[in-house]
């Protein structure tokens, strides 16, 4: 599997990440570089091993579905770059 | 009171205790060490006037009797737990400006015990790197140098917390630990840190990273330093989904001397081709230390070894990637205007981040989008799976297991930042304890040919970090590691 400048630029695209042109094609060959890495990976069994999700071995805490905390409007705001009228402000999104 | 800062955290204490000396001169004496230490670009928020008004409070509890363990003890902090109302960078410059409304438990546990916060300490940006030199405010220096003068890199991503305390602008540092980012600073600076079980310290405040992997820990100069750091540190947090409700012991207390008895195991992957020969001596050093102190030593295998990196790098990015997705200009931190949402995403994103960064962000969409999920996220989390199972398995036949903690000493900086492989290859001997979550530390055991500190790594079975404390301890005995760097950056300053 190999990644082209194409595949970098759709990449970056998901991510949300602009990426200048000239940079596309450095960073196609260190990405080609890494997977071809960890392919290593591709020499190990695992067959029927289950994936890891947790190393900690208990059961996901549950608490009442209750509010426990709240009115902290402008504490939410206090860092936003543009925040109007008590929401947060972004272009705009619908004409 | 000239050598102040030379005194650990327990004779700091005892000296409070005793009343020989306050802790808002304590505070003071490390503030001004703080300003004289400029030129190791470890701190990126000095807090002078905070540390001493905490230092009164402190002095204060102690009048009353109210004094808790760590009280009038001044800490640096990574720049990645979030201190309320005080900048917080990750040194990323996509967190410019940004001061949190709230405090990480981990802070919070600190200062409920009384510590004095110094400031605000620097890291590989999002603590993505093993030498600090991705972050958005410069690189930090190593206060070691080699003999003939030499600049090294102080390691990360706990780069500046290692540095500060190493030069004693700190009794001790909080670090945080994603693949090894406290153990191998400690070991280039010639320091204790532990990375304790996952689970142990709350992850909640601490700008995530890995989260699967990333745990908090203490650096400090001895053993017993950490010991009481991680004491406070610890503990349940409702407020972290993974944090374990098990009592936090008294750690110094594990720091009897004796390992009589103790199995201590060899695994013999870790003697990997092309370790330096001072490296792997250091280690033969470590085993006979073992030994005459009475424990027994056995050759163990951990047969996945070699596939712990590669995994590393496939589940670290893959989490990162979705942890950093937060940062989109609208919330918190920078914003470069676009003319759709999606351009201002975009834009900011692309000024914000550093090229780590953004390199392990294009890596973890990748493994993670669709068509390429199963043959690298996936396989790697079964590999992951592998690698714990041989931890378990070798936990069954020995009580802790001795490795080192680098395969080098601290290097030049720029050495390694052109090739990202050989930078991850720091991590070699931390990350397969990472991905397992088990504790491990490092601990000062020898000095190389150039003069630079060499950590060996202690790892133990979960929850038992009395164990790795114990064995460390009386590895710091045996090595009786002395040193400590000329104060090169006194005269810069």
């Amino acid at each position: 599997m190999s990644v082209d400048t194409k595949t970098v630029a759709r990449i970056a695209h998901l991510a949300r990440l602009k990426l200048p042109e000239e940079k596309l094609e450095p960073l196609a060959g260190e990405l080609n570089q890494l997977l071809a890495w960890v392919e290593q990976l591709s020499e190990v069994n695992t067959d029927n091993v289950a994936p890891l999700t947790s190393v900690v071995h208990v059961k996901l805490p549950q608490r009442p579905d209750a509010v426990t905390d709240g009115d902290r409007r402008d504490d939410v705001l206090s860092n936003a770059p543009d925040a109007q009228n008590g929401f947060f402000a972004v272009p705009k999104v619908i004409e | 009171m000239s050598n102040l800062t030379d005194l650990t955290i327990a004779a700091a204490l005892s000296g409070l205790e005793k009343g020989e000396f306050t802790a808002r001169e304590l505070t003071q004496a490390y503030v001004t060490e703080v300003e004289k230490g400029r030129a190791l670009n470890a701190y990126t928020t000095e807090t002078p006037e905070k540390a001493l008004e905490m230092a009164d409070a402190a002095d204060a509890a102690r009048r009353a009797g109210t004094a808790g363990p760590l009280s009038g003890i001044p800490l640096a902090i990574k720049d990645l737990f979030c201190t309320k109302d005080v900048l917080t960078t990750a040194s990323s410059h996509i967190l410019d400006g940004f001061k949190p409304p709230y405090e990480s438990s981990v802070t919070a546990n600190l200062w409920r015990d009384g510590a004095v916060m110094l400031g605000k300490v620097s890291l590989d940006e999002f603590a993505m790197g093993s030498s600090n030199e991705t972050s958005f405010y410069g690189p930090v220096e190593n206060p070691w140098r080699t003999t003939d003068g030499k600049s090294r890199v102080p390691g990360g991503s706990s780069g500046g917390s290692a540095a500060a305390v190493a030069a004693h602008l700190a009794a001790a540092a909080t670090g945080t630990d994603t693949g090894g980012s406290i153990r191998q600073p400690a070991s280039f600076c010639g320091l204790a840190g532990i990375k304790p079980t996952y689970g142990r310290c709350s992850r909640w405040g601490i700008i995530a990273f890995a989260s699967s992997l990333d745990q908090a820990g203490p650096i400090a100069r001895t053993v017993e330093d950490a010991a009481i750091m991680l004491r406070s540190m610890a503990g349940y947090d409702p407020k972290d989904s993974t944090s374990i409700d098990t009592p936090v012991p008294d750690y110094a207390r594990a720091l009897t001397g004796d390992i009589r008895g103790l199995r201590i195991g060899i695994p013999r992957e870790y003697r990997m081709d092309g370790t330096p020969p001072e490296i792997l001596d250091l280690w033969d050093r470590g085993i006979q230390w073992m030994k005459d102190a009475g424990a027994q030593i056995v050759d163990i295998s951990l047969p996945h070894t070699k596939y712990a990196l590669a995994t590393y790098y496939i589940v670290a990015p893959a989490e990162a990637s979705s942890n950093l997705a937060r940062y989109d200009g609208v919330r918190y931190g920078l914003r470069e205007q676009g003319g759709s949402l999606n351009q201002m995403y975009e834009n900011t994103r692309g000024a914000g981040f550093g090229h780590e960064v953004q390199r392990r962000i294009l890596i973890g969409t990748y493994v993670l989008s669709a068509g390429y999920y199963d043959a690298y996220y996936l396989k790697a989390q079964k590999v992951r799976t592998l690698i714990a199972q041989d931890f378990e398995q070798a936990f069954g036949k020995v009580d802790a297991i001795l490795t080192p903690t680098a395969p080098c000493s601290a290097f030049s900086p720029g050495e390694k930042s052109a090739d990202p492989i050989s930078m991850y290859l720091n991590d070699v001997f931390t990350v397969p304890a990472s991905l397992a979550g088990i504790p491990g530390m490092s601990v000062p055991a020898g000095v190389c040919g150039q003069g630079l500190p060499l950590g060996l790594q202690i790892l133990g079975r979960p929850f038992e970090e009395e164990t790795v404390l114990k064995v460390g301890h009386v590895i710091e005995q045996a090595a009786a590691f002395a040193g400590r760097p000329t104060a090169w950056w006194k005269e810069a300053a």
